[in-house]
């Protein structure tokens, strides 16, 4: 029982180092700020929330697991309000979306 | 072991994100850099916690959280509007 939980969340925290460098490379590598934007997201939440559920694993039924919940919920109410206000308050000031040209669309019909 | 490996892969996150906080070409960028260096900072002192056998790491976590969450919204609404809430007043003031 032990050795599996260990295993979970040895994959857990595995997998959220992954999704949290995908998205610090996404932030990276993105050519527009709203795409750069979307990349991060995937930081916040996929990356944040595996990497909680990895330690909370590791903690059981503890004081440290209520804490760790805590976190996440913070994590998942606040980086949402903090990405729609970022996309709003750029949009208002006039950051454009980098869109593809009129005259050549991606895809043909 | 593991939280070492995922230790290492948060600092490179936070490497990455401060590396486009440097040459993000408008506030927003930055803004966004600095949004995803907080959530890394959390998660960072939260992994830092479990790996010094020290999980009361967490509150700290917690504080940088709620730092984090101000300090977004205090940098959007200033960039918004031009300052900080001072020009709820300038509007009645010439209203006629």
């Amino acid at each position: 029982m032990s050795e599996a939980l260990n295993v979970l969340s040895g994959l857990c925290l595995v997998a959220g180092s992954f999704f949290s460098l995908v998205g610090a490379f996404g932030l990276i590598r993105m050519p527009d700020f709203y795409t750069r934007m979307h990349a991060a997201s995937v930081t916040d939440t996929l990356g944040a929330g595996l990497i909680l559920l990895g330690l909370m694993l590791q903690a059981g039924l503890t004081l440290v697991t209520v804490k760790l919940i805590m976190v996440g919920l913070l994590i998942f109410v606040a980086s949402p309000t903090a990405s729609h206000a970022l996309a709003r308050a750029a949009l208002l000031r006039g950051v454009s979306p980098r869109l593809a040209d009129q005259g050549e669309p991606s895809s043909k019909p | 072991m593991i939280i070492a490996a995922a230790t290492l892969a948060i600092i490179a996150t936070l490497g990455l994100a401060l590396a486009r906080s440097a040459l993000g070409p408008t506030v927003f960028d930055r803004l966004q850099a600095a949004n995803t260096i907080g959530t890394c900072s959390m998660l960072l002192v939260a992994l830092l916690g479990f790996l010094a056998g020290r999980p009361e790491f967490l509150d700290l976590a917690l504080v940088y959280g709620l730092l984090n969450v101000i300090g977004i919204i205090a940098i959007l609404k200033f960039f918004r509007q031009g300052d900080l809430g001072e020009a709820d007043h300038a509007p009645e003031e010439n209203r006629p």
